[in-house]
């Protein structure tokens, strides 16, 4: 019976397929043409006689002797320092994920286990500061981060994302700790552990899954800001997010545009690499809020 | 029987995360209150006789020094009320009240009402929010029944290529499919030819910017929404269908009765997460440069922060409006809660 719900009419079947393919199409395409092309002359890439030249490479043939180029890369890389962007990025996750999830595992598991009113309305104030455009923020913040002279340190960004991720991590963590049966850590207190002990040595060798799923997200928050780390470095400290917005205003004009892509792609591949690694954990962190409903 | 935290307990382990939250997002939006209500200092004007040779006169010039001095000393500001909501930037209020006095007809208004800013980027963020959200919620169903029906060998690279629009990051997402729309880029190329117009461009049209902003929008958002309703068609209960079946439900009867109201739960959060990012529409307009056609509230915010003279009070008032326009987006999900609190 059940393989008989499952069994599609031929028709529905070829539409349903048809569609799929379209979409697949629509998700992937881009990505391989801009990684395709980065390898391209601008005179390609952005082609006015013929769009196929993107593919076959006439210009860059002609300018640099092989159908494939490196230049983007050179330039964005070495030239434009690229690099050190990419290492500030590499800075700002890590402390970002690290010292995010210490907090919010923390708050996490006392909300799960608290009864009182007051951890339903810190959820909630958390629900309403996750709906806030950080932008908004970034305009609170910048007068006294000017006055006391925190503007532009790395560090600054650093503790202003994960504030702006404990919202997030907050929900997604109570809602997996309520999960894990409250019988093991007050079975734990029964036997003469205080709540912490209980915690150290009962939760948090079970809670990795949840952690792990949360501070992937906490890592794409902080990988993927622009907004924050747009306004709030100074030109040294740029992560490769905003390196990349900047490209577009001071390289277009010098027909380097070509860096851009570049960086687009070298920004691009650890994301890539992550999806695979962690689709498991993604779609399940995607659903966790989901569940609950 | 241990049944809740202490009190003390619970604040210690409450305590790192609640002093983040509270030093840099509660406190930064009281900063935005406060200086939304300030402007900067006027220049300190002083008057200087000059003496000459027919007789002395006064003028008045600007004190460099002491304006310098003045705005270093208060960076605050001066208190100014409301002057930064009602002036032509924000509410626009004289303006609006001039424009709905002369303006003959609604259309007129209208297109007055378009020429100031704030209300520009309203329209652009509410009409965003609208129109991108439903449909959104629509493509992820159709993805989700798509791959849900496909070959189970199939769909963990189904899953893996469908996530890539979402997880990639919104300027860098947005600005690899303007490159394309580019008039010089393949999509570019295509809607010449499909326009059967050579000089088309995306970047020239406002309307088209709209659409593929709306365009770029749900292509982002559609992968979020389809892993969610594929994780609840895992779970829709075979037996109600398969009882629906024998009773003589038609296929799409079943999806109809069955399987949406299973994932009715699912769409209110799916549309609430896409109301909350949709109304912060912002990358999208940095990666397109639209900035000659489309405008978003965090987008206003930015151009008022940036550039050579920050205009910090300008850019305040703007959030503020913008909190406020998020608290209203949010009171419905919220007085519920509030309810199915009280209930439980």
């Amino acid at each position: 019976m059940s393989a008989l719900t499952k069994k599609h009419p031929t028709g529905l079947r070829v539409l349903l397929l048809g569609f799929l393919v379209v979409w697949v199409i629509l998700a992937a395409f881009p990505f391989l043409w801009t990684l395709w092309g980065s390898f391209k002359v601008e005179g390609d890439f952005f082609s006015k006689a013929n769009w196929a030249n993107a593919l076959t490479g006439e210009l860059t043939r002609t300018e640099t002797g092989g159908s494939f180029t490196g230049d983007g890369y050179h330039g964005a890389w070495v030239q434009e320092e690229f690099w050190r962007a990419a290492l500030n990025t590499f800075v700002v996750c890590f402390c970002v994920v690290l010292i995010s999830l210490t907090c919010s595992t923390l708050a996490g598991y006392a909300l799960s286990r608290s009864t009182y009113n007051y951890a339903f309305w810190l959820l909630i104030a958390a629900l309403i500061f996750r709906a806030m455009p950080p932008i908004t923020l970034v305009s609170g913040y910048l007068l006294p981060f000017f006055e006391w002279n925190l503007w532009g340190h790395i560090s600054t960004t650093v503790i202003v994302l994960v504030a702006i991720n404990q919202p997030f991590s907050l929900w997604m963590l109570t809602s997996f700790f309520r999960n894990i049966p409250k019988d093991l850590d007050e079975s734990a207190m029964v036997d003469g552990c205080t709540r912490f002990q209980a915690f150290r040595h009962v939760i948090i060798p079970v809670m990795w899954p949840g952690v792990i799923t949360t501070g992937l997200f906490s890592f794409l928050l902080a990988y993927n800001d622009f907004a924050v780390t747009a306004m709030l470095l100074e030109k040294e400290n740029q992560t490769m997010v905003p390196k990349i917005a900047s490209f577009l205003g001071t390289t277009q004009t010098k027909g380097n545009v070509m860096f851009a892509v570049a960086a687009v792609v070298s920004s691009t591949a650890p994301i890539f690499v992550m999806v695979m690694f962690f689709q498991r954990q993604i779609v399940s962190g995607l659903t966790a809020g989901a569940v609950k409903g | 029987m241990v049944c809740a935290v202490k009190h003390g307990t619970f604040f210690s382990f409450v305590f790192p995360s609640l002093l983040a939250m509270t030093l840099f997002i509660a406190l930064p939006v009281a900063s935005v209150v406060v200086q939304s209500f300030h402007a900067q200092h006027d220049q300190v004007i002083i008057e200087v006789e000059n003496c000459g040779p027919f007789g002395c006169e006064t003028t008045t010039k600007i004190d460099q020094e002491a304006t310098e001095a003045l705005r270093q000393d208060q960076p605050l500001g001066k208190f100014v009320g409301l002057e930064n909501y009602t002036n032509r930037g924000h509410l626009a209020t004289s303006e609006i009240g001039e424009a709905w006095r002369t303006s003959e007809s609604m259309g007129d208004f209208l297109g007055e009402l378009m020429n100031l800013p704030f209300y520009r980027a309203i329209a652009f963020t509410l009409t965003f929010t609208a129109i991108v959200t439903p449909l959104t919620i629509m493509l992820g169903f159709a993805i989700a029944v798509a791959v849900n029906a496909s070959a189970r060998m199939l769909r963990g690279p189904l899953i893996f290529v469908s996530l890539l629009p979402f997880i990639i990051n919104p300027l860098v997402g947005s600005l690899v499919l303007f490159w394309m729309i580019d008039a010089r880029g393949i999509l570019g190329h295509a809607l010449q030819f499909l326009a059967d117009d050579p000089e088309l461009s995306v970047k020239a049209s406002t309307p088209l910017m709209w659409i593929m902003l709306m365009v770029y929008g749900i292509w982002h958002a559609a992968p979020f929404a389809f892993v969610v309703f594929y994780a609840g068609l895992q779970t829709v209960n075979q037996d109600t269908l398969e009882a629906a079946m024998i009773d003589g439900a038609t296929r799409w009867q079943r999806v109809r009765y069955v399987t949406i109201p299973h994932l009715m739960p699912l769409v209110t959060f799916v549309a609430l997460i896409q109301l909350m990012d949709n109304f912060r529409v912002f990358e999208p307009l940095v990666s397109f440069s639209a900035a000659a056609h489309a405008n978003s509230l965090s987008y206003y915010i930015y151009t008022d922060l940036g550039g050579e003279t920050r205009l910090l009070n300008s850019a305040a008032a703007t959030s503020v409006l913008t909190i406020i326009g998020v608290a209203i987006l949010l009171a419905p999900v919220l007085v519920r809660t509030w309810r199915d609190h009280k209930r439980a």
